[in-house]
């Protein structure tokens, strides 16, 4: 049996109105400043420096993104970061399932002592100067091996992938798998990987998206430039206003290459965040799902 | 007996030794990159140079704490920590739940979708990028804020990064602009989870929609909210270091030195490790006792924790 729908009242419909005006207004809010930034980029830089430029393009024009093609810094960086963001991702999943399926299986006598392990350095770590000290202690000081090692493994990831394997795949189908004759190895391998696809996407993201947009450890740990990501260039090219542009002495040129280098910031900005913009409507029910396993209890 | 326990010892590592062959990796990464640092954080105490290493230099006891328990900055930095994470901490959290509860009220499904979609944008947007749009939107001859300023006004504002007193309101802003539809996430599937069966009722004996946001959805989610609010606590005195230190600058240093900017100061630009060490492990201590203290309080209330 089921109840009728009891109709709406009047102040429930305000209500529900006021609801939805508010959710359009939040949505607002999040969307102008994006806007903005994407309307100055495609905007001729007189008039953004003149502050014309409101949410829609005032004399389009493409001359900042025809800067940003011939910025080569940009275009190093990308190509860091890609690096940087496969290798790196590439090795924080295999490591993290290394760690996380031995942990989740009840008959590994070192279960809790690994468990342990992992939750302390949750808590508690050494601080920066010891790490720090530590990387120039390895030589890797000024080596790709700065970036990709120090961070390989997370607790919080080896714990969310720990619980999907323990309550997704049941203890007796190891206790089959094992009677019929397969090792612990040949069980992750034959049935823990291919029923972990949700879980190994889920921490993939998150790890891709931390090397996408890391730069600390890049510039704590890296002084040549050649192998800087994308992200500690764009420091120095919105934050530390660092732009190579020659000393001019016409006063004209000086301010329309002022104005260049402003309309540069907002063009660098769209090309740094399209990818992740673009990938991640695609992707967000996979971010969501993370959020819900996360918040399980570890 | 103890032959004994080595025999055993011998049975599981025979039985076990794939499941250690597989954590080979991870545990040696484990107690490379994270516990020897540890071990490493004993300069704190030592007078350290770089010709007698970790383990050689002179033991200096609790002399760098001292020295800034007793320093003019240790009220200063601890208390722009504090003041910063509490106003931070009260702002993010307040706007999620408002979020969510109107969230669930619409019932227009694609018009969710679409809202959902655009508000948990920013989360992904980086550090780096997000204080460089914060820069161009905040400008005050060509930003948004400028120009909105000039319009309503008549007159261009001064420059708001210039003031030490905005420190605070543009870090926790943009942290609520960036992280609001993210964080929500997490109450609107809790949310998803109200017996309809309330609703019908309480509706049969008149209850408005708001009644029932205010008695029945907001009851629900009251445990995510207790939960996640004391996990918040344990973390008060560590704030996100990028942001902090993108956004800082001579003349806001005043509000925004804070612990941790502090260590990188003295550490790294001053070079002054062990000091620099002793400040951090202090920190790291305090931040130690404050995580397992709100543990333990999450697990008396709700019978959850986070571990």
């Amino acid at each position: 049996m089921r109840l009728k729908k009891v109709r709406k009242s009047s102040s429930d419909k305000i209500f529900l109105n006021i609801s939805t005006v508010i959710l359009v207004l939040a949505m607002f809010v999040v969307l102008v400043p994006l806007l903005n930034i994407v309307a100055a980029s495609f905007s001729n830089p007189v008039a953004v420096s003149n502050g014309k430029v409101w949410i829609w393009p005032v004399d389009f024009s493409l001359s900042s993104y025809q800067n940003v093609i011939k910025y080569e810094a940009v275009w190093l960086g990308y190509r860091n970061t890609i690096f940087y963001t496969v290798v790196g991702t590439i090795m924080n999943v295999i490591v993290t399932l290394f760690c996380a399926f031995p942990i989740s299986q009840r008959r590994f006598a070192g279960r809790k002592f690994v468990n342990k392990m992992l939750f302390i350095t949750m808590v508690f770590s050494g601080g920066m100067i010891p790490n720090y000290l530590l990387v120039k202690q390895l030589h890797m000081l000024n080596t790709v091996w700065a970036i990709l090692i120090p961070g390989l493994v997370t607790a919080y990831n080896v714990t969310i992938t720990r619980s999907y394997i323990e309550t997704n795949i049941p203890q007796e189908l190891e206790e089959a798998a094992r009677v019929d004759g397969c090792s612990p190895l040949q069980f992750f391998s034959k049935f823990v990987i291919p029923l972990s696809k949700p879980i190994i996407a889920v921490i993939t993201m998150y790890y891709a998206v931390s090397h996408w947009n890391e730069y600390f450890n890049a510039f704590l740990y890296l002084i040549n430039k050649e192998l800087y990501p994308l992200q500690t260039f764009l420091r120095d090219i919105l934050i530390n206003s660092k732009l190579d542009g020659s000393m001019v002495d016409d006063p004209e040129i000086a301010a329309m290459m002022q104005a260049q280098s402003e309309a540069l910031k907002y063009s660098v900005i769209v090309v740094a965040t399209l990818p992740l913009m673009c990938v991640y409507p695609l992707v967000q029910k996979h971010f969501v799902k993370g959020v819900m396993v996360g918040s399980v209890k570890g | 007996m103890f032959q004994k326990k080595i025999g055993n010892l011998k049975k599981t590592l025979k039985r076990d030794w794939q499941y250690w062959l597989l954590l080979a990796l991870p545990l040696t990464y484990l107690i490379i990159f994270k516990y020897y640092p540890m071990l490493g954080a004993q300069i704190a105490f030592r007078d350290y140079s770089v010709r007698d290493g970790i383990w050689g230099s002179e033991w200096v006891g609790l002399k760098y704490f001292i020295k800034f328990f007793k320093s003019y900055q240790f009220t200063r930095v601890v208390g722009n920590t504090l003041i910063l994470s509490l106003y931070y901490q009260f702002v993010s959290n307040i706007f999620p739940i408002i979020f969510a509860l109107i969230f669930n009220c619409v019932e227009k499904e694609r018009l969710k979708k679409v809202v959902q979609t655009i508000v948990t944008l920013p989360h992904f947007i980086s550090t780096v990028v997000l204080v460089g749009i914060l820069m161009q939107i905040l400008n005050s001859r060509t930003g948004l804020y400028g120009i909105a300023m000039e319009a309503i006004t008549g007159e261009y504002p001064s420059d708001i990064f210039a003031k030490a007193g905005n420190f605070r309101h543009i870090y926790t802003w943009s942290g609520v602009w960036q992280n609001f539809g993210w964080s929500s996430i997490i109450y609107i599937a809790a949310l998803s989870g109200v017996d309809t069966n309330l609703h019908e009722a309480a509706q049969i004996d008149g209850a408005s929609r708001l009644q029932r946001v205010w008695h029945i959805d907001l009851p629900h989610i009251t445990p995510t909210i207790v939960i996640l609010m004391l996990m918040d606590l344990g973390k008060i005195m560590t704030v996100g270091f990028e942001k902090v230190f993108l956004l800082q600058n001579n003349l806001n240093r005043s509000t925004s030195e804070l612990i941790s900017t502090y260590v990188y100061e003295i550490g790294l630009v001053q070079s002054n490790y062990s000091y620099s060490t002793a400040i951090g492990l202090f920190n790291s201590v305090i931040n130690l006792i404050l995580v397992l203290t709100m543990n333990a309080v999450a697990r008396r209330v709700s019978e959850t924790s986070l571990f």
